[in-house]
């Protein structure tokens, strides 16, 4: 059936109203559109990092979950989810469990990139049947925007400042989605709320009802740590896409499929403007910066379509 | 009929937790405690139990992954040592407050630094406050006898927290000795179904767990966490007396060894009872009055049985092979001594040794070097030293 926002839009949420996310952040339509991909039928065991997520859509004694839900700690998620799925094959054997159950574990990029790429890795190797979905915003926002190595060169954060010495973080971002596409699982992709939300959608079906592991680097981006205004949450998903910041890709079985190529594609500077992190790059001076982050867009971006053998 | 049968610790924890057949092992290989995965993977791999097998990249995630198995509804276990134990730690203490029944092989080596294999207490003497149940366990015989009863404990509606069985490592992991097992039949009956109230697997009925707890209810839930601690020793008693009729073998919450008319009394935790309790029968023969307390329960701790059970003698020597560097004393000693005094003894002189750290041999020698010791303070009523090192050069 042909993807359609309104209709998949109509199903019973799974992730409910009422949570303490901030106005304008991407995480929570990331969240609710992925679990619009679980079938109706279907129960689903889910886990979060600690980090925005966890401690705003579950505080006790009010959940978000209308499916079972656990938070373990802050750097195991993978793990904490790999043993839930072990329990299910060993119960599914006995016969104690009824109908399909869908494993899936969100964390951050700081839980996901930096402290849990461990217990991610383990997991992912180790085969479980089960979707990790990191929600990248790139940086530690629940503690105070502190950099994370999913944080962009030249970013102000509270640990990488913008000062009169060093002018933000020093280091350019780690590519998470490569990583584990090298960990040669199923499936893998790289995808955005943009639009009607197709590509998220899709990329979270596939992912969910391929069997074996799958991992999802969705882009969802901070009105706290990005400085933008809230309303404009789904314009800075567009422009990362457009500027190919992150492109929009998936790994089916070690196979590169790019999903979307811009027509026209922007510079980077449109994308970091509309951004107060990178307010510095746009000092007279400064300019070495701005080219600095489009030669390395540029150089992974090709990289890109010469995996996906389009170059 | 019971089986006879000669088995290491490792081997007869591993049978243990093949006729238990949990749901889920996760696991991650460190010294000494490995053997027990690489034996339950043969089991695995011959189909002889049910259970996944989660070789996990670290022990992190092996405890984090019986979080996730038994929050889910399975049953899981795991095994670890030292550091394996300490990687584990922030999982331990959610383990326990989020009320998951998890049995754990603890096999006692110390933890680093310095890096050491041998076996001391270290490293489950540092987990003795994340709110796990830990019983100790003297030869290969009630290793296997305390992981058959630590599910029945674990997962009493009254309880349920998770349990640490200890024993030491190499001195009883690697040693083979006859061991008593039973059958697995007894055992999946002794043992039963994992039936949980409420359990992430339960499409009927979703749970959350985990959540961020503020200041509004943590303290309540944190309160409740102490209770089943509490009511943990009664329901020890009470399996330990079912599996008494089982098998014969009795245990209490400490073992008493010829201490009906003893002045003196070393208390000593695993193997080295048994090294102490051949220095009491030769000492016995010279007609002194020595005897012996081994505690196999150390969490809860038996604050009123053991002050009691200790109120009678003269002195005391309380025996830590972990320190706690605190310049006053060992785990064991400062849980005995704030016992006696809590419950208001103050018979005893109590003195302390911290010996074996690293896996330093304790010889016979040693054992009657402290009871000549205690009983030279019985007789003379005097304590030159508290906080005392045995077996060191200094």
């Amino acid at each position: 059936m042909a993807y359609n926002l309104k209709e998949v839009a109509k199903r019973p949420e799974r992730f409910t109203g009422g949570h303490r996310m901030c106005a304008g952040c991407g995480a929570p339509v990331v969240v609710r559109q992925i679990l619009r991909a679980v079938k109706p039928e279907d129960h689903a065991v889910i886990g979060a990092a600690t980090g925005c997520l966890e401690v705003s859509s579950f505080l006790y004694p009010f959940t978000s979950w209308n499916d079972s839900f656990i938070h373990n700690a802050f750097e195991n998620v993978a793990a904490s989810i790999s043993g839930a799925e072990a329990a299910y094959q060993a119960m599914n054997r006995k016969g104690k469990i009824n109908g399909e159950v869908k494993f899936i574990a969100f964390g951050g990029d700081g839980g996901t990139y930096d402290i849990g790429l461990q217990a991610l890795s383990g997991a992912m190797e180790r085969g479980h049947d089960m979707v990790y979905v990191c929600y990248d915003n790139g940086a530690y926002m629940n503690t105070g925007i502190q950099r994370s190595s999913a944080t962009p060169k030249y970013a102000d954060t509270t640990t990488s400042p913008a000062g009169k010495k060093i002018p933000g973080k020093q280091q350019s971002r780690k590519d998470l989605t490569e990583v584990m596409a090298n960990h040669h699982i199923p499936y893998v992709a790289q995808t955005a709320a943009i639009g009607n939300m197709k590509d998220l959608y899709e990329k979270a079906e596939k992912a969910l009802y391929t069997k074996g592991p799958a991992f999802l680097n969705v882009l969802a981006p901070c009105p706290r740590g990005w400085q933008y205004n809230t309303p404009d949450l789904m314009e800075l998903n567009k422009l990362a896409v457009e500027t190919c910041y992150w492109p929009l890709y998936e790994v089916i079985e070690g196979k590169y499929i790019i999903n979307y190529k811009p027509k026209n594609k922007l510079p980077v500077k449109e994308f970091l403007k509309a951004q107060g992190r990178f307010k510095h790059l746009f000092k007279a001076g400064n300019e070495y910066m701005i080219d600095e982050i489009q030669a390395e867009v540029d150089r992974r971006w090709n990289a890109l379509l010469k995996l996906a053998g389009e170059q | 009929m019971a089986i006879r049968e000669r088995l290491s610790g490792n081997e007869a924890v591993a049978m243990a937790m093949k006729q238990i057949n949990p749901d889920v092992v996760a696991a991650f290989p460190i010294t000494p405690s490995t053997e027990i995965p690489q034996y339950f993977s043969t089991f695995v791999a011959d189909g002889a139990v049910d259970t996944e097998f989660v070789a996990v990249e670290s022990e992190h995630s092996a405890m984090s992954a019986c979080i996730g198995a038994q929050a889910a509804g399975g049953r899981a276990m795991t095994a670890t040592s030292a550091n394996g134990l300490a990687l584990m730690w922030e999982c331990l203490y959610i383990a326990a407050c989020s009320r998951l029944p998890i049995v754990m092989a603890v096999v006692n080596r110390t933890l680093s630094g310095p890096l050491n294999i041998h076996n001391d207490h270290s490293d489950s003497m540092g987990a003795r406050d994340s709110g796990w149940i830990q019983l100790y366990s003297e030869n290969n015989q009630e290793a296997y006898d305390n992981m058959l009863m630590a599910n029945r404990i674990a997962e009493h509606p009254d309880v349920l927290l998770p349990v640490m069985v200890c024993q030491d490592g190499f001195i009883t992991s690697h040693a083979i000795e006859n061991i008593e097992l039973l059958e697995d039949d007894k055992v999946k009956a002794f043992v039963g179904e994992y039936k949980p109230a409420d359990y992430l697997l339960n499409k009927e009925n979703p749970i959350s767990m985990g959540p961020l707890d503020h200041f509004t209810h943590c303290f309540e839930h944190k309160r409740q966490q102490a209770q089943a601690m509490m009511n943990a020793k009664k329901v020890i008693l009470e399996v330990s007396e079912e599996f008494a009729k089982l098998t014969g073998r009795k245990y209490g919450l400490f073992e008493e060894y010829k201490t009906e008319d003893a002045e003196v009394c070393m208390v000593v935790l695993n193997s080295t009872a048994g090294t102490a309790k051949f220095v009491v029968d030769q000492l016995r023969a010279q007609g002194k009055k020595v005897g012996l307390i081994k505690p196999r329960v150390f969490r809860p701790f038996p604050v009123d049985e053991i002050a009691a059970a200790l109120s009678k003698f003269k002195a005391v020597a309380v025996m830590d092979k972990a320190d706690s560097f605190n310049a006053a004393g060992g785990p064991l000693f400062t849980e005995v001594t704030s016992a006696l005094f809590s419950k208001g003894f103050f018979g005893p002189k109590v003195v302390n040794y911290i010996y074996g750290l690293g896996g330093r041999d304790v010889k016979t020698t040693d054992i009657e070097f402290v009871f000549e010791k205690i009983l030279d303070i019985a007789s003379t009523g005097k304590v030159d030293s508290v906080y005392n090192y045995l077996g060191v050069r200094e």
